[in-house]
């Protein structure tokens, strides 16, 4: 079959596809006209068709929107920049490769590192000219930006678990072989960032046998997660595996399918969605299993309404036996019954800890994710200092903190000595609240966003804290999330207590979500500015401070007291 | 003399008025009145007559000789950069027109070398630029000149109207140059040269009137009337002009350089309306700029002088001393003369001693670096009375800017390109001082003093077919702008290709919206830039022609213009290098060849600059 008439075979096929789809369809398998708009000297930015292939490429386009106005006055175009995502499945890097970061964030980038919500690093900043630089020494150190953004299978994500080393060291394997399957096999990237020769006819070889020629109709998520912990809110996932361990061994991995966070205000057709659960697997059929999901969520996935394209609607429009027997159908064979599991929580555990291989892991909070120099927290300069002398690994974890593994006892005193030098676990920088805290980037670069994220929870929970002391819950960790819009990179829509941006100031508010990541939030008001949001909270904090049953959750205190309704299934987030 | 109804063709009430009047006239009055009532007798076509009739009345004109009455054929040259050149030449041609004297007004780079010999009467006007160096269009004459080519000119009478700046070391040298290398030729001055400063108009206008009477074989009045009747450097359709500025209202005032660039530079757009002020893209605009207040203060208040004291500004009047240190003196360059003066004045040893010819380095580096205040405090001239030291002041120079607009595209409107300029020198910061008004003191609503100087030699070709190369880095982007807005509106069809170049491209590209608006829109077919500043090596626009060789010299080759706008130190100098390599390579020339080349395009008005 040959591209020109396999992409036809698509869904849908009584209404034309977006236009997306063309720009995939015409680009020769992501490679567009991208070698000649970088070069175009006269402006910092692509064309849009270009941009959208770019994701692909792990980059997207964005400007400083702080400076949109005052550049358009000064008859300058905006400043654009691009965000570079660098991808290492399960988040795993070495000293050397978080050194290689460091440096050419300050090299090309705008000094700062962004650990991101999939486990991944983010640069920001980085202008047209110097991206085949960045790009390169990305991938000199082994790292890649391939498919970390796009139509096509993301990061796959897995818990970092510094508690079961070797149960970890196997669970990350399998994150690594799943990841590499699904790779975009075009050779697109390396010819654009890496000097690779073309090959003129390529006829002979299918370009992209898993993807084909025109890939995903959306971006698509995996995560692994290790019970107890659900870290990687695994049931936010487009395909989720949870790790049964059996007598301290991996014995599989259960199935959960059709998850995924994003929504558009407004739109009540769009909504977040939990991932079901619909079977169990052997660690050897992971392979297979993701290979078919992705192929059926490629041949049925909505290609005419973006909107409407992710595997969540799939699934929940062809309804879930469908889904199934498609899913046997491609296998060839069948998922066992799912096996027992329990989840007790979604954020991290900070501290050092001893892993059963004997060496320690120290888990760092690290604020919204951003590696930088603040003012009175060297935070950048100590994690180089650390890195310079570590010879274990870093994980980034999946709420955007840093975990500095394997660590042996004579080092762990010579980093914990580095830790107290540049103060990185001390003080307002690390209270409870914050800690379980998470935002996402939006302004000034997030070309989404619709109100400031990153910028402005810090700010936020600084009012917060004085509340939740006067209430007596100052080390009661409660799940708060930021988003700048709803398309939910922080994943807000799990989080007890979430605030997603309408406007410039104003946010709805969410509440309700699990503390195990189990359950969607519900929202509580709408549109709501920073009076509203503490005058609305302090009543509802108080009645937790003095209502709440023995250990129960925040989020769960607010729905058995009737502030929102448990939400079980996305179809009923806006009900 | 007493008139009266028997010795004057007047009645009894004209000769008492007159005879009341006449004795109050000074010598100036009288010399015009003289001129005036003579050039309003020959428009009348009365001239003869009431020439004749006057005459005995005018003393100065008894002095004059009688001058033989064969029309004299005259040839004047003019060498400029800005356009002041050509404006005197038209002037004076139109001056010698009116006393029979037959003229022929070429710009040098018109002029046939050959044609020297044949000549009797030569009047050359000339500026000078940077390091005493003649401007484009005297090049090629200059260098025939200085020759071993350049014949005898036993027969030919000449004079020679030098303009430059005092402020610059090798102040009107190439006047001088000229002047002296004809006497050297044999020829024979008919005036001295008079070198004239920025301020041109009067030195301008008694070497005029001196060329006219030793040319002319009417009365020396007429001269005096022209000069009355149309101020030198006129706008024929304005009665704005450098000696009568227009008070222009800033219309907008905004920095193109983006938050944190090491450059500001100001777009500035000024409203033309009711001036009757027109330009054609090249030419510049004059601005009178005024001191900053602060330095103004310090000045007054080193000296101890009483600001609201009255000084002399020129001759036109007195006001008090701080105002005419905002709005009049020069104070913020210092000057060779002004130097030489205020050693004479003063007598102070070492002020004598920096203007001896043994001093020439250091009074070259002390004029570079140093401000009225400094001379202050470095010579204690604190004593001087305010008359004094105003007295050897030079009047506050008009800046010129070259046009960044068109006023097609934007009628009645005229819009410049400012860098700021700011540094600091020796514990003090300093600034451009019209730059800086701009950057500081200039608020939309408030006027500027402008008056449109017309630049012949910056002009876009006459044939919109013709493409154009516009090499232009940093403000040098000005005329270009104004370049592509008339062509846009033309909608000329000839190719257009723009190299820019500046510091950062995220900061620094002036006007980098409006290139991709016409590169969209097909105006501008090409633009390279290069940023000095973004790579490991520095990158300039002659680095972006070298790339496009072998292009640059096709266009040139079918009859592209080149036009380059901007520093003349270093890119105007390392462009012409470039052109001239890239022209030899094309070519197949040898480097002597390629040079004579730029030249025949410079004669051909296929090679313009506009540098500073």
């Amino acid at each position: 079959m040959t591209q020109q008439t396999e992409w036809k075979k698509y869904p849908p096929h009584d209404r034309p596809h977006s236009d997306v789809e063309d720009i995939k369809r015409n680009s020769d398998y992501l490679r567009g006209s991208l070698v000649e708009t970088l070069k175009d000297p006269l402006t910092g930015s692509i064309p849009e068709d270009d941009n959208r292939l770019m994701k692909h490429h792990g980059s997207y386009m964005q400007d400083d929107r702080d400076l949109r106005n005052e550049r358009s006055k000064s008859k300058l175009e905006p400043a654009y920049q691009f965000m570079l995502r660098v991808r290492a499945a399960g988040g795993v890097v070495t000293p050397e490769q978080w050194l290689m970061m460091d440096s050419i964030s300050h090299k090309y980038g705008n000094e700062t590192i962004r650990l991101t919500t999939r486990q991944s690093f983010q640069l920001h900043g980085v202008l047209k000219w110097n991206l085949k630089n960045t790009i390169r020494e990305v991938n000199d150190a082994l790292l890649s930006t391939l498919a970390a953004c796009g139509d096509v299978n993301r990061n796959v994500m897995c818990n970092p678990n510094p508690y079961q080393s070797e149960v970890h060291a196997e669970v990350y394997e399998w994150a690594d072989k799943v990841s590499r399957h699904l790779d975009p096999r075009t050779r697109a990237y390396h010819e654009i960032w890496l000097d690779e020769e073309k090959v003129v006819d390529s006829r002979e070889q299918d370009p992209e046998p898993i993807y084909g020629p025109v890939y995903l109709p959306r971006k698509f998520k995996i995560g692994i997660a290790v019970p107890p912990s659900n870290d990687v809110d695994v049931f936010s996932q487009d395909l989720g595996l949870i790790a049964i361990l059996e007598k301290g061994k991996l014995a599989g991995f259960n199935v959960t399918v059709g998850g995924g966070m994003g929504m558009s205000h407004g739109d009540n057709k769009t909504y977040p969605q939990l991932g079901k659960l619909i079977g169990f697997i052997t660690p050897e059929q992971s392979i297979d299993l993701a290979e078919k999901v992705v192929t059926i969520q490629r041949d049925y996935g909505d290609r005419a309404v973006r909107k409407h394209a992710r595997f969540k609607y799939t699934i929940d429009d062809r309804g879930l036996d469908w889904f199934v027997n498609e899913l046997h159908t491609r296998l060839g064979w069948e998922l066992q019954a799912a096996r027992d599991f329990s989840f007790d929580h979604n954020g991290d555990r900070y501290g050092w800890i001893k892993g059963s291989n004997g060496k320690w892991h120290q888990t760092l909070f690290i604020q919204n994710g951003r590696i930088a120099d603040f003012e009175d927290y060297p935070l950048m300069t100590g994690l180089r200092e650390i890195a310079k002398i570590h010879d274990g690994d870093f994980r980034l974890t999946a709420n955007q903190n840093l975990i500095i593994g394997n660590v042996s006892t004579q080092k762990k005193r010579k980093i914990d000595a580095l830790i107290k030098k540049y103060n990185l676990t001390d003080g307002v920088h690390y209270s409870a609240l914050r800690r379980s805290s998470m935002a996402c980037v939006a302004l000034p670069t997030c070309g989404l966003a619709m109100a400031e994220s990153e910028r402005y929870l810090p700010g936020l929970i600084d009012k917060l804290e004085p509340m939740l002391e006067e209430a007596g819950l100052r080390e009661k960790e409660i799940v708060i999330r930021m988003t700048g819009c709803p398309n939910g990179c922080a994943r807000p829509m799990l989080a007890e207590l979430a605030f997603i941006g309408k406007g410039p100031g104003k946010y709805n508010m969410y509440l309700g979500g699990a503390h195990d990541g189990a359950r969607l939030n519900k929202l509580y008001k709408e549109n709501i500015g920073e009076e509203e949001i503490l005058s609305s909270l302090k009543p509802i904090i108080g009645r937790y401070a003095k209502e709440r049953l023995d250990g129960e959750h925040f989020g769960d205190f607010t729905v058995r007291s009737g502030y929102v309704q448990a939400v079980h299934d996305g179809r009923q987030f806006h009900a | 003399m007493e008139l009266n109804v028997t010795n004057s063709p007047f009645n009894q009430q004209q000769t008492e008025l007159l005879n009341q009047l006449l004795p109050t006239l000074n010598g100036h009055q009288r010399i015009w009145l003289t001129g005036y009532l003579a050039a309003q007798a020959a428009v009348g076509g009365e001239a003869q007559t009431l020439g004749q009739a006057i005459a005995p009345a005018a003393t100065p004109v008894a002095a004059i000789p009688t001058q033989p009455a064969a029309p004299r054929e005259v040839t004047i040259l003019f060498g400029s950069q800005t356009g002041n050149g050509s404006g005197l030449a038209k002037k004076l041609a139109k001056r010698l027109d009116e006393q029979q004297v037959k003229t022929e007004v070429l710009s040098m780079a018109d002029f046939k070398p050959a044609n020297l010999k044949k000549l009797e009467n030569l009047l050359i006007i000339v500026s000078t630029h940077g390091e005493g160096d003649p401007p484009d269009n005297a090049l090629a004459f200059h260098e025939f000149l200085n020759s071993k080519r350049a014949p005898k000119l036993e027969n030919l009478n000449y004079s020679v109207l030098a303009l430059g700046d005092t402020s610059y070391e090798f102040f009107c040298q190439t006047g001088k140059d000229f002047d002296g290398r004809l006497a050297e030729l044999g020829a024979t001055r008919l005036v001295d040269r008079a070198d004239c400063d920025v301020d041109f108009d009067e030195t301008a206008g008694e070497w005029m009137k001196a060329v006219t009477e030793s040319l002319s074989a009417t009365p020396t009045a007429a001269a005096y009337a022209a000069e009355s009747a149309a101020p030198l450097s006129a706008d024929p359709e304005s009665e704005y002009s450098r000696s009568n500025p227009f008070r222009a209202e800033v219309l907008e005032n905004l920095n193109l350089n983006g938050r944190g660039s090491a450059r500001e530079t100001r777009h500035l757009e000024l409203s033309l309306e009711g001036s009757g002020l027109t330009y054609e893209p090249g030419d510049s605009l004059g601005v009178y700029p005024e001191n900053h207040p602060r330095l103004v203060d310090e000045i007054i208040e080193e000296m101890d002088w009483n600001a609201e004291d009255n000084v002399a500004t020129g001759k036109s009047g007195s006001v008090a001393l701080r105002e005419a240190l905002h709005h009049y003196f020069e104070i913020t360059v210092l000057t060779k003369p002004l130097i030489e003066q205020v050693a004479k004045l003063t007598g102070n040893e070492q002020l004598v001693k920096l203007t001896s010819p043994e001093s020439v380095e250091e009074l070259r580096a002390y004029l570079g670096e140093n401000d009225l205040l400094d001379l202050i405090r470095d010579f204690n001239l604190k004593g001087l009375s305010a008359a004094e030291l105003t007295g050897l002041l030079r009047k506050i120079p008009a800046r010129l800017y070259s046009i960044a607009s068109s006023s097609k595209a934007t009628p009645d409107e005229v819009h410049l390109t400012v860098r700021t300029v700011r540094y600091a020198c020796g514990g003090r910061d300093r600034y451009g001082v019209c730059s800086v008004q701009m950057a500081e003191r200039l608020e939309p609503g408030d006027a500027l003093p402008v008056f449109v100087q017309h630049n012949p030699n910056f002009k876009l070709p006459e044939n919109p077919d013709t493409p154009i190369i516009m090499i232009g880095p940093g403000t040098g982007v000005a005329p270009f702008r104004s370049f592509l807005a008339e062509r846009e509106e033309n909608d000329a069809r000839g190719k257009t290709w723009m190299f820019y170049g500046d510091q950062h491209f995220a900061t620094d590209f002036l006007y980098q919206t409006e290139w991709q608006r016409w590169i969209k829109d097909g105006v501008l077919t090409k633009m390279d830039v290069a940023f000095s500043r973004d790579t490991a090596e520095k990158v300039y626009v002659q680095h972006r022609m070298m790339e496009k060789s072998q292009e640059l010299y096709e266009w040139i080759n079918s009859g592209a213009a080149v036009y380059v706008c901007g520093d003349e130190k270093n890119m105007a100098h390392d462009v012409h290098g470039a052109l001239e390599t890239i022209i030899a390579q094309g070519g197949g020339l040898s480097p002597e060849q390629a040079s004579e080349y730029l030249l025949r395009m410079q004669q051909e008005k296929r090679y313009q600059r506009d540098v500073y």
